[in-house]
């Protein structure tokens, strides 16, 4: 700990895979070893990465059910209020509360609500829109978006020591290792 | 596509043996990416794109003049009457709002049922639904007479006290053509981030650069954002699914809820949305085609995704026919007379000749699709494509003019004929979505890069 203290703070150490095989175990690994602040990146979704991370569930699911509750709700007591309550008007001769007329516009609102909250709590939830990160200062990190794997431990991480740790990433084999300065 | 053994060689697409396959050979990550990206990013801008582009900014000339004509005069410039009401407006919108629904349906209901080919239509399929929406949406704006007070439509609270009546199936369509656009769009833009990213890194220009990297918002491939966007890009595949089912099914609702005689009908429905994903299909070979030969995107568009949409062609396209034989079948076996002599209107009245040439286009011309020869010709596809295209818009045409223009009481008949606004304007939304798909395919990647990754075998993680 005292060696990571003494060194210019840094956000952690990157390495640097060829294949999302090489990334999964080598995360494994890393999770194994006791890691626990870190973070796999690659090009495309890997599900196993984010296993390996420990990262099991995500809070998606429940928002967009929430999302869409509260859009049905609010949906079809928007038009209760409006045709029973607030605007009564008699079309021919049907009931004021004609339920099965409002529930077009009650399924419309409940897709709009589950939809919107979903794609919004999906990017509040990854901390995005962040246009600056320190991982973006390592070069070879861009090809992150293209065809390269790369993990990230933290320096955040109470395991985490810069010889120690930089060690145990070199026995993962990677194809480069680059400190993340901040 | 045949299924393997396991559950994984879905995902994995085992074709039949004869079947072209989904990604030509040779292909890894970063050529994929060189070759979309690039596309947009070093492609110089060639003569064929400016003289489409030109052509395209043309016709939305003419519109935006007929428009302002039109918000001058009124909706008096229109062949419509009284009568016939909707006219080219109401046909417009119903033809484009279902061109728009291919593209949901392959980006969402094809996303759900694992069919990996999608991957490399879905982007420009989703473009094309919301450029189709944006054309549909104009028109019943237009057909408002006055269209700075379309949102009265909305409920809000006004100082007039006034509220919509949503018994109303106009009111349905408003709420659901909304949501359409609203949905399609975050869709669209949700798997354009990632793709965005890569554009940023692939930039030289700074201004490019920066430009790609707002819009990429910073997306680094975290693990954990790849686990949330995957469980978000199901989900709202999921929601989408039942959402473009609904809005041909709500646009049906404004004919099939009122009582005129040929629209009052419990097949319009299923009828309805099986046009729009007939037509949507027809679009999108229309766009593709083109597009993957221009482009040289032939080993990531190959024949077997033409093929594909020719067969969901055939198929939505015998629903189709199946909906004309039950309409005229309903129409005797009603016993209503009205419903009777609307069939006969439609054979042998004013408008006949549409009709027949509908039943030609729809039903008979695509039936050579049947042909694997056919199938696997790009001209011919792109060229009965076309057919179905126009087919369709005589489908709404005869739908709307025939049943307005002779309902119940021969003393209130009349004729349709459209005026030169009426082409101005449906010839100007044309101009407008090619001018848009043009300037879509030279901005943005018009084929999902991220996708198309995981369309590669090496993107499977394999036990050590």
């Amino acid at each position: 700990m005292s060696h990571a203290q003494l060194s210019p703070a840094i956000y952690g150490i990157l390495a640097e895979f060829d294949s999302s095989t090489d990334l999964v175990y080598a995360t494994k690994a890393a999770y194994a070893a006791g890691y626990r602040k870190m973070d796999a990146y690659s090009p495309f979704p890997i599900e196993e990465a984010s296993e390996a991370l420990g990262f099991h569930k995500s809070r998606v699911p429940l928002i967009v059910l929430l999302g869409g509750l509260l859009g049905g709700f609010s949906g079809f007591g928007l038009q209760y209020w409006i045709n029973v309550i607030s605007y009564p008007l008699n079309i021919g001769g049907k009931p004021y509360d004609s339920w099965p007329a409002f529930i077009v516009p009650t399924f419309e609102m409940t897709i709009l609500f589950a939809g919107l909250s979903g794609v919004f709590g999906m990017f509040a939830l990854n901390g995005l829109p962040m246009p600056h990160h320190p991982l973006f200062n390592v070069d070879r990190f861009s090809a992150v978006t293209r065809d390269k794997f790369f993990l990230c431990v933290e320096a955040a991480d109470p395991k985490f020591d810069l010889v120690d740790t930089q060690r145990f990433m070199e026995s993962l084999k990677p194809l480069s290792i680059s400190e993340v300065p901040h | 596509m045949q299924q393997g053994p396991e559950e994984n060689t879905v995902l994995m697409d085992v074709p039949w043996p004869e079947e072209p396959p989904v990604l030509g050979p040779g292909q890894t990550f970063g050529s994929m990416t060189d070759t979309i990206a690039d596309a947009v990013l070093t492609r110089p801008i060639g003569l064929g794109w400016l003289v489409g582009l030109a052509i395209g900014m043309g016709l939305v000339a003419i519109l935006m003049a007929a428009v302002t004509y039109l918000f001058l005069i009124g909706v008096g410039i229109w062949g419509i009457n009284i009568p016939v009401g909707w006219g080219f407006a109401i046909i417009n919108f119903v033809w484009w709002i279902g061109i728009g629904h291919a593209g949901t349906l392959i980006s969402a209901i094809l996303l759900l049922l694992k069919q990996t080919w999608r991957n490399s239509i879905n982007r420009f399929a989703e473009a094309m639904t919301l450029f189709a929406v944006a054309c549909a949406g104009m028109f019943p704006l237009l057909h408002m007479g006055r269209p700075w007070l379309a949102y009265w439509m909305f409920p809000y609270p006004s100082s007039m006290g006034v509220w919509p009546q949503f018994r109303s199936p106009l009111v349905w369509d408003v709420f659901a053509v909304s949501t359409y656009a609203t949905i399609s769009a975050v869709f669209w833009y949700v798997g354009l981030v990632p793709d965005f990213a890569t554009m940023r890194e692939k930039a030289s220009h700074p201004l490019t650069k920066k430009v790609y990297g707002m819009l990429g918002l910073g997306w680094r491939g975290s693990a954990r954002h790849w686990k949330r966007y995957e469980a978000l890009y199901i989900l709202l595949a999921g929601i989408a699914t039942p959402l473009v089912l609904s809005v041909h099914t709500v646009v049906s609702f404004d004919f099939a809820i009122s009582i005129v005689p040929g629209w009052h009908t419990t097949i319009f429905p299923p009828y309805f949305v099986a046009g729009a994903i007939y037509s949507g299909f027809a679009m999108v070979l229309v766009l593709a085609i083109p597009i993957r030969h221009f482009y040289h995107l032939e080993s990531m568009i190959t024949m077997r995704h033409l093929q594909n949409a020719a067969k969901i062609m055939l198929a939505t396209g015998l629903i189709v026919g199946y909906g004309y034989l039950f309409e005229a079948f309903m129409a005797f076996y009603s016993g209503s007379t009205y419903e009777r002599f609307m069939m006969q209107n439609r054979w042998f009245g004013p408008y006949a000749v549409f009709y027949w040439s509908l039943i030609l286009f729809n039903l008979v011309i695509p039936q050579v699709l049947w042909a694997p020869k056919i199938r696997a010709n790009t001209r011919w596809l792109f060229l009965i494509s076309l057919v179905i295209l126009v087919g369709m818009w005589l489908e709404r045409f005869i739908i709307i003019v025939t049943s307005l223009s002779r309902d119940f009481l021969p003393s209130s008949w009349g004729h349709y004929v459209a005026t030169r606004w009426d082409y101005a304007i449906f010839f100007g939304t044309i101009g407008f979505f090619a001018a848009a798909m043009f300037i879509f395919i030279r901005i943005m990647p018009s084929i999902s890069i991220f996708e198309m990754r995981q369309l590669l075998p090496e993107s499977e993680v394999k036990a050590k």
